[in-house]
């Protein structure tokens, strides 16, 4: 016994149960304690009869929740295409060896290091119709140019997907141009031998040998748009009217404002839900050779 | 001629092309300028030249009033403090939160690095999926814990949720890290009679001075930046700045004061800004590891 | 009483065997070698044998004590590791004297030792220097110094020579080979270059998928090899092979040939069997072809080596290979007849690839 005890001040084992049990409890048991409260009565505090998928139900005839997840839908389709595309193209440029190239890439990323209140709060100020990108045109002589999208219910949550691009696209043209800068020089001999153009050897060669680069991209874009909160928040607090609602605003305001404690857990299960099966390809990728 | 020559030969021959590059870029730049160069104008703009509406129009007698009603008197509710307590109470949480979270992920990384076992890579697929499990789902059951124990919106209660939901995050860049990292170092400790904390101490952090900035330095934005946390573990004593920032502007005498909410939402942002542009090739190298998740 | 005992140690990992009951007397100042081809288990009975790794079953005995239970640090041995595992943030001194440290030797004792280690390998000059400022020969000195400065009486070596290049490679040879006559001190030495096995081994133990199948002085090993498997691994080029059929009367039948092997040392009665006989290319005369007891070739190519030649036959289907002089070599025939010297040949069971 005590030399076991003894061997263990050399191994690791320790320090990963404890690690461990540290995940285990505030992860794991969060999210089983969080989906038996989801399947309660709960509103301020817990209540722990189990009344079945009520909340689920009630859940899938609140109208704000169903404009929450079609929000969600049509800000996240737009946001990862959007994101994707603008900072996989700003890492080819960045990889063509164009002047001033640090200073650009200083430019596209400081966004990373502004927090998403800012992002919104700097964002809603430039969007403002009164005073901002609007005001400035129709001050310059176009006195019918309109940009009102921020407060137009059909189109603000277009605004939250250009703030959002502004924060993201420079995450993507880091890790696309990582990966670049990773490819073998023979390769681009080869293509410069064989004459392909350059945009079939970007969109034919180089992308298609990308693919684990571009899949971390979009996991990470998917849950930045499953946990969006902050940007919320800070440009639109969800309006106008509900036109940009989503599930974690959801999640957080019947949590804490409108106590209902049963509603906001089932919510939360179905975050979680929703994020678990969009990752499933990218873990099963990662880790069936693995287990 | 060197082969990275040769790789990045541009091969956008025709001079137009090499325009039409260049013109995108410089879109670009101004794209994410934007929104910074209109926050400090409009900072710097007395509140006659706000109340002519246009944002966008540059200062014509800039100063720095809105800048020093913002640090000392704009109000976040019935308090009219300025942003001033809300940066101590940033600078309070973040230090601590992430000395800790990024030694602890040290340790946790070199231990997981290390770890022989069968089910290490079904328990790092159990860490990487935590990684990814919203906020929501744990929220509440935190909240609850945390009251238990008489920590709930408290200082220590919001730096131990920094810590504890930051952790995954690090230990997992650490491990990444450590698996690349000879074993035999290890067992060359070992034979030597170090323990596995002593190696640790004396053998591995001295060589991961790098590692330590780029996570430190991503933890630091991460946990200066973040908004959902404070609000609900920090306690109305401790609000970080962003959660002040988001009280000024939505105060109502706020809403009258533009400049004032810029100036503040440009103090709040500083630190950040002053870390990335300071340790750019660092930060980079963060969010490129931090890609590679598992 | 032998320095260390190596007692039935078995090891696996899931369903994998990766040591099946391995034994082994080691004497004191023996300098044995663990030749083997990567995976055949050698690098874990080195760990086994230093405590890095748990064994399943069997035990270790080191000087007369039973060490299975004890950490690397308490078995009284060093280990010098492949990749040299020096302490990156470390100067030399520190990595030397690291170990005692922790120990709590006293710090006279300590600089007393580092002193005569680095005497001892040349390298005062480096003390202060951090190992990336090292040069891959300065790197090895130190891991060695760091091995001696721990036990001198014990030592291990995880194919210490493999990340230097070949003439660094066959000084340092050398000079291990003196300083563990200076020492006295007990070697273990993993390799898989047969050349360092050859060249620095008292004993050489041959092993192949977790078993050891020789465990000899190397020239035993080269000349006798105990089975199949250690003629084809040991020697370069490979031994030559030809199988046929020992027929109980004292000759090895193959095809139209049957050579008699009256001169060759049984070590068993020599019943009729299948068999396959190895003869090394040096113990193969050139004869006119259709001499009895002599193999009919036919001769593919020469290779000149310098000081010889190899000439390269097909025979039987086979390509057999011939040392001899440069002259005969240039001067070879295309058809002639090959006769081996059966008191220095070989002679395998099939069934069970062991020595006859």
């Amino acid at each position: 016994m005590t030399t076991w005890l003894k061997r263990q001040g050399f191994k690791p084992n320790i320090t990963v149960a404890i690690f461990f049990a540290v995940v285990a409890v505030f992860f794991y048991g969060s999210i089983l304690w969080t989906s038996y409260m989801s399947l309660t009565r709960s509103t301020l505090i817990p209540k722990y009869e189990v009344v079945g998928l009520v909340q689920y139900v009630d859940l899938f005839t609140n109208q704000r929740w169903l404009v929450s997840c079609l929000n969600m839908v049509i800000f996240g389709v737009f946001y990862m295409v959007g994101t994707l595309a603008f900072g996989i193209l700003l890492a080819v440029l960045a990889d063509r060896r164009i002047k001033a190239e640090s200073f650009f890439r200083t430019i596209f990323l400081y966004p990373l290091a502004v927090s998403l209140i800012i992002t919104g709060l700097s964002w809603r100020w430039l969007l403002d119709p009164t005073s901002g990108l609007q005001a400035l045109v129709r001050g310059m002589g176009w006195e019918s140019f309109t940009f009102d999208w921020l407060t137009r219910p059909d189109r603000a949550i277009y605004t939250l997907v250009i703030a959002s691009i502004w924060h993201s696209a420079g995450l993507v043209m880091v890790i696309v141009l990582a990966g670049l800068r990773g490819i073998d020089s023979d390769l681009w001999k080869a293509i410069r031998m064989e004459g392909i153009p350059l945009w079939r050897a970007y969109l034919q060669v180089i992308f298609p040998g990308m693919r684990p680069v571009i899949a971390s991209c979009v996991v990470l874009l998917m849950s930045e748009v499953i946990r969006g909160y902050d940007l919320i928040i800070a440009m639109t607090k969800g309006g106008p009217g509900i036109a940009t609602e989503m599930p974690a605003k959801f999640a957080v305001d019947f949590y804490f404002t409108r106590v209902n404690l049963g509603l906001a857990s089932a919510a939360s299960m179905m975050m979680l839900l929703l994020s678990l099966l969009l990752l499933t390809p990218y873990f099963y990728s990662e880790f069936r050779r693995r287990i | 001629m060197t082969s990275a020559a040769i790789r990045r030969e541009p091969a956008f021959g025709p001079r137009t092309a090499r325009v039409g590059l260049y013109a995108f870029l410089v879109v670009s730049a101004v794209f994410f300028l934007l929104p910074l160069l209109l926050v400090i104008m409009n900072s710097l703009k007395p509140m006659e030249e706000i109340r002519q509406g246009n944002l966008l129009a540059l200062p014509i007698n800039p100063n720095f009033d809105a800048w020093v009603s913002a640090w000392q008197s704009a109000c976040t509710g019935l308090e009219c403090a300025g942003i001033r307590p809300g940066l101590w109470n940033s600078i309070k949480i973040t230090v601590p939160s992430v000395v800790i979270s990024t030694l602890a992920g040290a340790l946790n990384g070199y231990a997981l690095a290390q770890w022989k076992s069968r089910h290490a890579n079904m328990i790092m697929l159990l860490v990487t999926v935590g990684l990814f499990v919203p906020y929501q789902a744990m929220l509440y059951p935190t909240v609850k814990i945390l009251s238990n124990v008489g920590l709930f919106r408290t200082y220590l209660g919001i730096v131990f949720v920094h810590v504890i939901y930051g952790l995954p995050y690090t230990t997992l860049l650490f491990r990444n890290f450590y698996v690349g990292v000879p074993d035999e170092i290890s067992r060359a400790a070992r034979m030597e009679g170090a323990s596995f904390l002593r190696t640790f101490w004396s053998i591995i952090l001295p060589i991961s001075t790098n590692i330590l900035v780029v996570v430190a330095i991503l933890q630091f934005t991460g946990i200066w930046n973040d908004y959902l946390l404070g609000l609900i573990f920090a306690g109305n004593d401790n609000l970080p700045m962003t959660v002040q920032l988001t009280n000024i502007v939505s105060n109502a005498r706020g809403a009258a004061n533009p400049n004032v909410n810029m100036a503040a939402a440009l103090i709040t942002a500083i630190p950040t800004l002053v870390v990335y542009f300071l340790s750019g090739r660092y930060f980079v190298r963060g969010i490129a590891a931090g890609a590679v998740k598992g | 009483m032998s320095s260390i005992s190596v007692r039935r140690i078995k090891k696996s990992f899931a369903a994998l065997t990766i040591l099946h009951s391995v034994d082994m007397e080691i004497e004191k100042g023996e300098f044995v070698v663990i030749l083997g081809p990567s995976g055949c288990g050698k690098s874990t009975l080195l760990n086994v044998i230093a405590g890095l790794e748990e064994c399943d079953e069997g035990q270790i005995v080191i000087e007369g004590k039973d060490v299975s239970g004890l950490e690397p640090s308490e078995r009284g041995l060093a280990m010098v590791f492949q990749s040299y595992a020096l302490f990156p943030a470390m100067t030399v001194r520190r990595n030397l004297s690291f170990g005692m440290e922790i120990a709590g030797t006293p710090k006279a004792t300590v600089a007393e030792k580092v002193a005569w280690v680095a005497k001892l390998l040349q390298i005062e000059a480096l003390l202060d220097r951090k190992p990336g400022q090292l040069s891959g020969g300065q790197r090895q000195r130190v891991a060695i110094g760091r091995a001696l400065v721990r036990s001198s009486s014990i030592c291990l070596f995880d194919e210490p020579l493999s990340n230097l290049d070949a003439k660094l490679r066959a000084e340092t040879r050398v000079e291990l080979k003196q300083l563990h006559e200076t020492l006295g001190s007990t070697m273990i030495y993993v390799t898989h270059d047969q050349i360092e096995a050859m060249t620095m081994a008292d004993r050489v133990a041959v092993m192949h998928k977790g078993k050891v199948e020789q465990f000899a002085h190397p020239q035993s090993v080269y000349e006798k090899p105990a089975s199949l498997f250690v003629a084809g691994f040991v020697g370069s080029p490979a031994m030559n092979f030809l199988e046929g059929n020992l027929d109980g009367l004292g000759r090895f039948v193959t095809g139209d040939v049957s050579i008699d092997t009256s001169a060759y040392a049984f070590e068993g009665p020599p019943l009729a069997r299948e068999a396959v006989l190895g003869v090394r290319c040096e113990n193969i005369s050139i004869v006119e072809r259709g001499t009895p007891q002599t193999i009919p070739a036919m001769l593919a190519f020469t290779e000149l080596l310098g000081a010889d030649a190899l000439a390269w036959f097909d025979c039987l289907g086979k390509r057999f290979s011939v040392r001899l002089g440069v002259e005969a070599a240039r001067s070879m025939r295309k058809e002639v007849g090959l006769r081996f010297d059966m008191a220095k040949a070989s002679l395998f069971s099939v069934a069970s690839e062991r020595r006859l």
